[in-house]
This record gives structure tokens, C-alpha cells and sequence, in this order.
């Protein structure tokens, strides 16, 4: 089992322009441990629609790769959107699950994949142009050039251990996150 | 929905206003679940190579690509039934939360001769609960109404990064799509 917060870590070192956007819980926490970043896009809210927030911004961002961090259970509450995602086909699109097969904000009850439910599976069954399943650490080289460069979209499900990370909280302010996010991306407003 | 016949050559002229105007304020991507009454405005949209139309497998989806949109500075909107407003009431919160501007147009069911009882408790509540969830609510009753109250709801919407919902009538819905 990977250490999130290392795994994480190694992902986003010398991230660039790269666009992350988080699910509510531990996936932001392990981001905002790496250090807060105006690239960064955090929900509070809405649990299962961080995929679809990445989807949005990838369709509106063609120039810049966009990754999603988030946990099993909040991809599990929109696993509808990786069909969406399927559809779309995002090039500049990657997905990083973060599966401790918990539900750690809660009080670390069983998740689906507990039970073996295979995210990974699912996705290649949504047309995902690449898949794979890190236990290693030692493949997170290859990992970052499927985020940084490979024809997406990617998916990646990472297994992580469960154990208790001590909360590294950004900003609750939407609005400001938000305000902050398009001028340091330089998003073309019309 | 399948119980639909498909829209007749005289089909209403109100799906192409709404595109019109899409077109006009510059909404970039449009998220939408199959639906007789949007069946028109979808296919415009998909046919819009300056809209990017994106096919959901819930509506609940809808505001997430909405804000994700809306990050990448693009303008979105949204096409559902009034049973899809329901889907969304969680994921609504992204909105309000981040004051993103968001159209929803929402067709009507349950309200006027409805096939379909069970369309009903929905249909009933979808305005008040657009109210609660923070949307600016406007009814569309006639189709010489449409793009005047489409227009207004988009500036309102896109000028002040508020939440703006559009409610076509079912009778209005049912006449243009040869229901009746």
C-alpha cells in the first residue's frame, strides 16, 4: 500500500501549469500538504462532482493539462461521469483516485472497492486511453508522464494505505479560490 | 420519454431563438440528458461546432461541468426535465458557493395533461425548489415569450455570475413537439 501524502508529493513536484482540481476530504488535504497553489481548485461541496468539475475545465482548456485528485468515495458517488468522460474523450484529461477503499472523513468505514469493486476496470470499460493501477512508488515516473503529456484521458487508481494523515486545510472561500484560480490561469473570460 | 413522436417538419421556432442566443452570449458548452422537448435545441447544439455539447449520464452532473466550465472561462448551460432539477439539489450547492454564472432551461412535466401521474410530485415542487436551491426562476408559457425571457435570464445570469433557471410550460412543450 502507498503513502498518500509521498505519492501525491511526487506527483505534483515541479507541476508547471498544470491544473488540479480536488475532491472534498483527504484528496484535498494531501494536495494542500504539497504547499498551497493558485493552479489548485478545491470543492467543499457536491460530493461526487469532482470528476465532472475536471471534465469542464478540460473541455474549456484545451491548452493545459488538468488533473482530478480524488478518493474512491467521491469518485464512487459520480461513477457515472467516467461514461461522461468516455464520451468526450478529454485529451489533456488525467484522473488520479487515491482508493484507500475507506471512507477515511467519516470515520473510516469500508468503501465499495473494499469489496473488490475495481475502479480501474471500470474505467478501461469507459474508453479511458490509459489505465493503471499503482502499488509501487516506483512507477510514479511513468505515471507523471501520462499527467503531464499522454493522450488522455488517463486514469490512474492508486492504492493507498488507510492510514490517518493529519488534515492540511485551504481555503473554504469558493469564491476567492475561484477568483484566484482564473488569474493565475489566465483563463480567457467572455 | 420514448412514448415521444419525433418533432414535425413545422416544428416551433423557439429551440432556434434559444440556440441563437447561446450563440450570441458566447455559452461554450452545453451539458444535457436526452429529452423530448430539448430534442431540437440538443441537436443545434450538437451540430454548433462553437458549443461543445456534453452528454450526461445524470444531471447531477450538470453543475460540476458547469463550474469546471466556468474555471476555464467559459460560459455553460444547462438542458433538463423538471424530474432532473431534483438530481442536482446537492450539486447545486457548487454554484452558490463559488458564484458561478449558470442557465438551467428546464422542461416541463407533470403541470398540463400529463400522460404520466407519476411525473407529477416532481413537476409540482421544481420551481420552489430552484427558489430554494438560490435560482432567479422564470416561466415561459408561450412561445412568442421565449426569446425575449431566454435573453433576459442569460444577461441576468452572465453579467452577474448568478444562477438563473427557465421553465418552458408543458403545454407549450406538448404543442411544439406534436404531443397534442
Amino acid at each position: 500500500m502507498l503513502d498518500r501524502r509521498e505519492l501525491v508529493a511526487r506527483l505534483l513536484a515541479d507541476r508547471g501549469d498544470l491544473l488540479v482540481v480536488t475532491g472534498l476530504g483527504t484528496a484535498t488535504f494531501d494536495v494542500a500538504a504539497c504547499g498551497d497553489h493558485p493552479l489548485n481548485f478545491h470543492l467543499w461541496s457536491a460530493m461526487g462532482s469532482t470528476a465532472a468539475v475536471g471534465l469542464g475545465l478540460a473541455l474549456a482548456r484545451p491548452d493545459r493539462r488538468v488533473a482530478v485528485i480524488t478518493g474512491d468515495g467521491d469518485l464512487l458517488m459520480g461513477l457515472g461521469t467516467l461514461a461522461t468522460i468516455g464520451v468526450k474523450q478529454p485529451a489533456n484529461l488525467s484522473i488520479v483516485v487515491l482508493d484507500n477503499a475507506h471512507y477515511a472523513a467519516t470515520g473510516m468505514q469500508a468503501s465499495h472497492t473494499a469489496a473488490g469493486i475495481d475502479l480501474a476496470k471500470t474505467a478501461e470499460a469507459c474508453r479511458f486511453a490509459h489505465v493503471a493501477s499503482l502499488d509501487d512508488l516506483a512507477e510514479t515516473a511513468e505515471m507523471r508522464k501520462w499527467l503531464y503529456g499522454a493522450v488522455g484521458p488517463n486514469f490512474i487508481l492508486a492504492r493507498v494505505a488507510s492510514t490517518k494523515q493529519p488534515r492540511v486545510i485551504p481555503s473554504r472561500d469558493g469564491h476567492a479560490i475561484k477568483q484566484r484560480f482564473l488569474a493565475a490561469s489566465e483563463a480567457k473570460q467572455n | 420519454m420514448a412514448e415521444a413522436p419525433s418533432a414535425p417538419p413545422d416544428a416551433a421556432a423557439w429551440p432556434d431563438h434559444i440556440h441563437a442566443i447561446f450563440r450570441r452570449t458566447g455559452v461554450a458548452q452545453v451539458g444535457y440528458v436526452p429529452d423530448t422537448g430539448h430534442a431540437r435545441l440538443i441537436a443545434l447544439c450538437q451540430q454548433d461546432n462553437a458549443i461543445i455539447d456534453v452528454v450526461l449520464t445524470s444531471e447531477a452532473e450538470g453543475p460540476g461541468l458547469v463550474l469546471g466550465a466556468a474555471l476555464g472561462g467559459r460560459r455553460a448551460a444547462l438542458l433538463m426535465q423538471s424530474s432532473g432539477v431534483g438530481n442536482c439539489i446537492n450539486t447545486f450547492s457548487l454554484l452558490r458557493n463559488c458564484g458561478i454564472a449558470c442557465v438551467i432551461l428546464v422542461t416541463m412535466r407533470g403541470e398540463f395533461d400529463d400522460f404520466n401521474p407519476w411525473q407529477v410530485p416532481m413537476g409540482s415542487i421544481t420551481e420552489q425548489t430552484l427558489k430554494l436551491a438560490g435560482f432567479l426562476t422564470y416561466r415561459v408559457e408561450r412561445e412568442e415569450e421565449v426569446a425575449e425571457i431566454v435573453a433576459a435570464g442569460c444577461n441576468m445570469a452572465f453579467g452577474g455570475n448568478l444562477q438563473v433557471a427557465i421553465l418552458l410550460a408543458q403545454r407549450m412543450i406538448d404543442r411544439s413537439t406534436g404531443h397534442h
